[in-house]
């Protein structure tokens, strides 16, 4: 019999109202730029250009940072612990109202299925907002002293993978603590940071404590290197990360880092294996796998490695790769041309060093930027497609003899963000998720996130946590 | 009757548990506060430096994977060898930092009783930093803190004995491994330090001591590849030099401990930040069902 096709269920783009231009956040006003540059966002599923955004100018940056500094010195830091909670839970409730219309906007400019921006990332974002906001009078039972004391002003600045979440991960703890912020989202994806700048308005959040500056690097690094930022959070590549790490020397600043990974992908020959086909699926191809912490390294042991790939290529047969706003979509546009070519490149670099590679048959739309679910086996610890961040759907198979081989290869990388282990065993995983040298290990799961979980790297994954008590510690003086 | 003609200590370098000289050969004159000789102290190379990293790389596995338990009776145990040679400390801290005897005295109680202070800590650190984290979804979630690695110190040039155990004993506590450049000027009682250290249990490794010259010596831990953490503390004051290691540490994005803008009082008690600073939060999530 034929397999039965699926019929579209596109989700309508109606609810959304996109500007053909759009200025800078400051000072609770949507300003035209100083010495700012206009460029346009595309979508990346049609090539379609969305909007003309500004690429804030260094005068820019910096009156959005006179801004957040004013309103901390005038309001928020004058406002009860209480009220600034409150602001925040009005944000919360706000986003949970206007949840359709910011999940189609972020699948639009982001490129993602809308059944992951609908499900997982907006859901994520109210949470988010709502556990920090009850932090904000309560933060002498934080851990950092009976008094702990904000910073000031934030600067930070965030990928494109998960525009609207990373926000709330920033921007959350951040006010929650009692500073303002300068936010500034990745060029190929402003549109959901200027939605929220629209809900700080409704919200009537005081003037200035949240500002969004667009732009590239060249504004990132403005906002960074502005002397009167007190405290600098970014998300990003490590090598991004390395150069903040520097241009912040020898000033006062803190900083905390959120940067690449290479996250191995353990499964042990005791592994319910259908539940670890779920979890190494969701571990590389959630969100086209523009994941740090993607499970882009599979290591399985050697005894199960032919029936576990056998199921996996079954599975991936099945993956549904197309139009972002579909509901039956699992897999979407890659997010923009430039993250395309390096996909490619790495790819081919892959197959060049003699690893094998494999995609499931998958038609792929005309226009936009698409990539096809990909699995290199046999590639080995020197293979550049096992050492460095693809940042795209490309899984890199390895195997392993015993527990001891899988944990060595697992921590043999610079990165130490995050790490999945499969076996039914108790012992194993406790012993496991001790060995392995990340931030988050995932157990009989993965690619999971919760506002209350500490999230971050070891070695050169950064430093910081986001999320929980933890996440923030990184918001407040005197907690290290 | 003549007077009997005292045995003199050598001053060397402490790494992996041993005592050897600088593989350059080279030594250095210490003198007391007022300038007279005190010793010759081995004037430590990057060779030296790139060796005690080896030796306290290799030292991760075992002590970070020993119990906290352990871990605490390890440092109680160097209070209490720090103890029998007290008057010792006294002569060497009196003489490289030229206060008097009680105020050495106090000094070196302090250095004791600092380790007894983090001794206690082993056991208590995770309680207090570590979490079961509530999510909302069918998952078990908890978030322990676990030690960073190969932690290089550039001690406080200053206070030579009360400043060193400040700055050592909370990254040790945390199942640190380091290596430690000394006071450059008042290397002596360091030394004397490490002969405690490797009689009270503390595995060889665990703290390797080097003695020399911070800015020869410090920019080589700050751009070894192979250090997960630096404490800046010695470098207060040279903001040059300080700026100048924090863009080395950068390199593999070492967590930076910075250096005060002047050496602090080390009698006060210690926050924890010292501490948390060498240490990661790790977090692990499993379903819960059945």
């Amino acid at each position: 019999m034929a397999k039965l096709e699926y019929a579209p269920a596109p989700e309508s783009r109606a609810i959304v109202d996109i500007a053909s231009s759009y200025g800078l956040f400051i000072g609770g006003e949507f300003v035209d730029p100083d010495d700012g540059t206009p460029f346009k966002t595309v979508n990346p599923a049609t090539e379609e250009v969305l909007a003309d955004v500004s690429a804030a100018g260094p005068q820019d940056v910096d009156k959005a940072v006179q801004a957040a500094r004013r309103a901390y010195n005038r309001v928020w830091s004058k406002l009860s612990g209480r009220d600034r909670g409150k602001y925040l839970f009005r944000i919360a409730r706000i986003i949970q109202e206007r949840s359709r219309e910011l999940a189609v906007l972020e699948s639009i400019d982001n490129g993602k299925p809308i059944r992951e921006s609908r499900d997982v990332d907006v859901p994520l974002v109210a949470a988010h907002f709502f556990y920090y906001a009850g932090w904000a009078d309560k933060l002498s039972y934080a851990g950092f002293g009976p008094d702990p004391k904000p910073h000031g002003v934030a600067g930070q600045v965030i990928p494109w993978n998960f525009p609207l979440l990373m926000l709330a991960w920033k921007i959350a703890p951040a006010l929650a603590a009692g500073n303002t912020v300068v936010l500034k989202p990745a060029e190929t994806t402003p549109l959901t940071a200027l939605l929220f700048a629209e809900i700080c308005q409704q919200a009537d959040l005081p003037a200035g404590v949240v500002n969004i500056v667009t732009g590239a690097g060249e504004t990132g690094r403005a906002l960074v290197e502005h002397p009167d930022v007190d405290k600098v959070a970014f998300t990003g590549s490590t090598e991004v990360g390395r150069q903040i790490a520097r241009s912040i020397a020898g000033t006062p600043k803190k900083v905390t880092l959120e940067l690449g990974g290479k996250a191995a992908n353990i499964v042990l020959d005791d592994a319910p294996i259908d539940q670890a086909v779920e979890g190494i699926v969701n571990g590389i191809f959630f969100n086209q796998g523009h994941v740090c912490c993607a499970g882009s390294r599979l290591l399985v042991q050697e005894s199960v490695a032919d029936e576990l790939m056998t199921r996996l290529k079954r599975r991936l047969k099945t993956l549904r790769v197309g139009d972002p706003l579909d509901k039956n979509t699992d897999i979407g546009a890659i997010n923009s041309a430039e993250q395309l070519a390096r996909i490619r490149e790495l790819s081919e670099v892959g197959e060049a060093e003699g690893a094998e590679r494999w995609s499931p048959p998958c038609e792929l739309p005309d226009r936009g930027f698409w990539f096809p679910p990909t699995v290199f086996t046999g590639v080995s610890q020197a293979h550049r497609i096992a050492r460095e961040e693809i940042f795209g759907p490309v899984l890199s198979v390895l195997t392993f003899r015993t527990p001891a081989e899988a944990v060595e290869k697992a921590n043999n990388t610079p990165y130490g963000l995050s790490a999945g282990v499969w076996t039914d065993k108790g012992s194993r995983i406790l012993w496991m998720a001790q060995q392995l040298r990340a931030g988050v290990v995932w157990a009989n799961t993965f690619n999971r996130f919760d506002p209350t979980s500490p999230f971050g790297g070891y070695k050169e994954s950064g430093y910081g946590r986001e999320g929980g008590r933890h996440g923030l510690g990184a918001y407040l003086k005197g907690a290290a | 009757m003549s007077e009997r003609l005292a045995v003199k200590k050598t001053y060397k370098l402490y790494i992996g548990g041993a005592f050897p000289r600088s593989e350059s050969g080279r030594s250095y004159e210490v003198t007391d506060a007022r300038g007279r000789f005190l010793a010759n102290a081995a004037l430590a190379s990057r060779k030296d430096a790139r060796d005690a990293v080896v030796a306290a790389r290799k030292a991760v596995a075992g002590w970070s994977g020993a119990t906290a338990y352990n871990r605490g009776q390890v440092l109680y145990r160097v209070a209490e060898v720090m103890e029998g040679r007290h008057s010792q400390f006294v002569d060497e801290v009196a003489a490289s930092e030229g206060v008097n005897r009680p105020r050495a005295e106090k000094l070196v109680d302090e250095a004791i009783d600092r380790w007894v202070w983090y001794a206690g800590w082993s056991d208590k650190i995770a309680q207090v930093t570590g979490s079961s984290n509530p999510v909302a979804g069918p998952y078990f979630d908890f978030s322990v803190p676990e030690p960073t690695g190969v932690v290089a110190i550039v001690a406080p040039q200053e206070s030579s004995l009360l400043g060193l155990v400040s700055v050592l004993a909370p990254a040790v506590v945390g199942g640190n491994t380091t290596v430690v450049l000394a006071s450059e000027a008042r290397p002596l009682p360091a030394i004397t330090l490490a002969e405690a250290l490797t009689t009270s249990d503390v595995p060889g490794g665990v703290v390797n001591l080097l003695t020399g010259r911070t800015a020869e010596v410090a920019p080589w831990l700050a751009s070894h590849m192979d250090v997960n953490a630096i404490d800046l503390t010695g470098v207060a004051g040279d903001d040059e030099l300080a700026r100048s290691l924090e863009i080395d540490a950068a390199e593999n994005l070492k967590r930076v401990v910075r250096p005060p803008a002047a050496e602090p009082d080390w009698a006060t008690e210690p926050s924890l930040n010292r501490l948390t600073a060498y240490l990661e939060t790790k977090t692990v999530w499993h379903p819960v069902g059945i």
